[in-house]
């Protein structure tokens, strides 16, 4: 498992790469996205809030790679800039849902009892609900704010952390290492946060990688539907939302652009948990 | 054997009731943590102080929590789930209208699901490491990242602005269709048994575009899950031993291999129905499709707190239901079930 793959995980990793193209391509992916969240707003040609009516809707060019909007604003500088606000949107939801889960998660696996009951129905409760409606639901009664966005991702991933970190510390709860680190005279609070927790990390990342993808697909589905980021914030639903008036008279870029950089970043994250789960444990390669 | 069957059906009914009381449960807390005075909400825009009073008690909001969660389910079990703000009907009729028209959508994106990603997931495993398994896991991939919104304006450029070959995206039926007599409410079913075919050709017209957007979404679960189990069914000992007798590749591969092998694909489906009740909202959004998700749309765009809870509990109670229909059937399909005991 995990623990043992440590030493060779150089060649292992150069090992899966080779095997999987396709992992590389993640990885470019990536470093893509992550540059222009960071600089995206440094290198946008056009100020994306600058609007220009004698310019409206026209298709691209070379002053325009992406065209421009119905309100004459560049679309390249828009898709650019969005993509700080749409990955803070999943990251934030994520490791909130990440902290939250592997706590409850490894709580219930540990000690198990009254404790994983409570928790475990916690979890089938949320799991009864079609996410993305829940998530409707609990934006409607927060309120319509990016921050509640941020809350209801949260809470609907919730159950996969769970259930994750539950399965890999109940199977390590009693393992020989975990035995001798309780013989050494560490409080049972200790072997599970410092000996049993890091353990089950790799595992969580594989998970975090994974829905990290939904969670932005999962904010953007909110934005277009009108909740959350409001216009004229740059932000790749709301982008595809304003431009589906469009389509219809054949306007076709300005829903294009921003979706394909959505389609991109997801099928980005999504790519790269599976190779992870390569990495880390082949056998549940699917 | 039968009796013991019968028994775990009814086991697994009783399973459920958990999952309904949690589900109803958290309605009532969300119907109850609205920010400010839930009375003020329900009562309307137009209230004033006299009506806002007659609304907090007939919604019990003067008395305990406990006393309120008694008459909130026993309201539900009346029928009485509130009224619509911007349609100022029942929040149980508007539902219940507009559901077929969901659910049509929603099975026929399931069913064009099924039948591409089960002989996808087949061949892929069939085929383990091949360039055919690489490209089955990225065209799945693929369509799992594609947001739902996005494919179906895409769809709709390509097949009704390029093309011209689909008709416009503007609900169920053309205004040139009357719409058919209701028996099923599925305007494809009903155009059918009407013998109605030129309508029903617009009709279906109509779910294709839709439905293809749904299906693209739920490709990859089933796809994996198939080729998984599969994998796991062509390497076990019956397999070979099949194969060794000397039947033909197709008998092990079909009966033997996937009749195994399609149980856990079986299990995923109710997950895959969950994404598909959320993707369900987006589609009809785009489509402008006369269903739950659009009411649920325009409800929430204007604060209409008791119809978004009403589409929220019913798609959670639907959900609940197929969880358990599709149980029952695995209960009902598996033969070793009822035997370990």
């Amino acid at each position: 498992m995990a623990e043992a793959l440590r030493k060779p995980f150089g060649g292992h990793f150069l090992y899966v790469l080779r095997e999987n193209p396709v992992t590389v391509l993640a990885f470019a992916m990536l470093c893509v996205i992550l540059f222009a969240a960071a600089f995206g707003p440094m290198l946008a040609p056009y100020d994306p809030l600058a609007s220009n009516a004698m310019n409206a809707l026209r298709p691209p060019s070379a002053a325009h790679w992406f065209g421009t909007d119905h309100l004459g604003r560049d679309v390249f500088s828009r898709v650019l800039v969005a993509t700080r606000l749409d990955l803070a949107i999943s990251v934030a939801a994520v490791a909130l849902s990440f902290v939250v889960g592997s706590t409850l998660g490894s709580l219930a696996g540990f000690y198990g009892g009254w404790v994983d009951a409570v928790i475990g129905r916690i979890t089938d409760t949320i799991m009864a609900f079609p996410l993305f409606v829940l998530a409707m639901g609990i934006v409607a009664v927060l309120g319509n704010s990016v921050e509640n966005i941020v809350y209801a991702t949260a809470v609907v991933n919730l159950p996969f952390y769970i259930r994750v970190a539950r399965a890999e510390v109940s199977v390590r709860r009693t393992a020989g290492y975990v035995e001798a680190a309780r013989l050494a005279g560490n409080s049972e609070a200790r072997v599970l946060a410092l000996t049993i927790f890091p353990n089950i990390l790799p595992p969580m990342m594989v998970q975090i990688s994974l829905n990290l993808g939904w969670a932005i697909l999962n904010a953007a589905g909110l934005s277009f539907i009108g909740l959350g980021v409001r216009p004229p914030t740059p932000e790749w639903g709301i982008m595809v939302a304003e431009g589906a008036t469009y389509i219809i008279s054949g306007e076709w870029w300005l829903a294009l652009f921003p979706g394909a950089a959505l389609m991109l970043a997801v099928f980005c994250f999504n790519l790269l948990g599976d190779g992870l789960r390569d990495l880390i444990d082949p056998r549940k390669r699917t | 054997m039968a009796a013991s069957r019968l028994g775990i059906v009814a086991r697994r009914v009783g399973g459920a009731i958990p999952s309904l009381v949690g589900v109803v449960v958290v309605t009532f807390v969300l119907t109850r943590s609205l920010p400010g005075d839930p009375a003020v909400y329900f009562a309307g825009l137009m209230a004033d102080a006299e009506s806002i009073a007659a609304t907090r008690a007939r919604l019990g909001l003067d008395r305990t929590w406990i006393e309120q969660f008694v008459s909130y389910v026993e309201r539900l079990f009346a029928g009485d789930w509130g009224v619509s703000l911007q349609t100022g009907r029942p929040v149980l009729t508007e539902l219940s209208q507009r559901l077929p028209a969901s659910l049509e959508l929603t099975l026929a994106g399931l069913l064009f699901a099924i039948g591409v990603a089960v002989p996808l997931g087949v061949l892929a495993a069939t085929r383990p490491n091949s360039w055919v398994d690489h490209l089955c896991r990225v065209v799945v991939t693929a369509g799992v990242s594609l947001p739902t919104f996005f494919t179906g304006l895409f769809l709709v450029y390509l097949f009704y602005f390029l093309a011209g070959v689909a008709p416009s995206p503007l609900g169920r039926l053309d205004f040139i269709y009357f719409s058919p007599p209701h028996v099923t409410g599925f305007y494809t079913i009903d155009t059918a048994l009407a013998g109605d075919w030129w309508t029903f050709r617009g009709a279906l017209a109509q779910l294709v575009l839709p439905a293809l957007t749904l299906g693209l979404f739920a490709l990859a679960p089933i796809a994996r899950m198939t080729r998984a189990s599969m994998l796991a069914a062509l390497s076990a000992d019956f397999v070979r031993t099949a194969t060794a007798m000397g039947l033909s590749r197709r008998k092990v591969l079909w009966t033997y291999a996937f009749g195994n092998a399609f149980l856990p694909v079986l299990t995923t489906l109710g997950m895959v129905f969950s994404f598909l009740l959320g993707a369900n909202v987006l589609v009809e959004r785009v489509f402008s499709w006369p269903g739950v998700g659009s009411f649920a749309i325009d409800a929430l765009v204007a604060s209409d707190y008791a119809a978004v809870q009403g589409f929220v509990l019913a798609m959670a109670l639907l959900f609940v239901a197929v969880n358990l229909l599709i149980d029952v059937i695995y209960t009902l399909v598996d033969p070793r079930v009822g035997l370990e005991g």
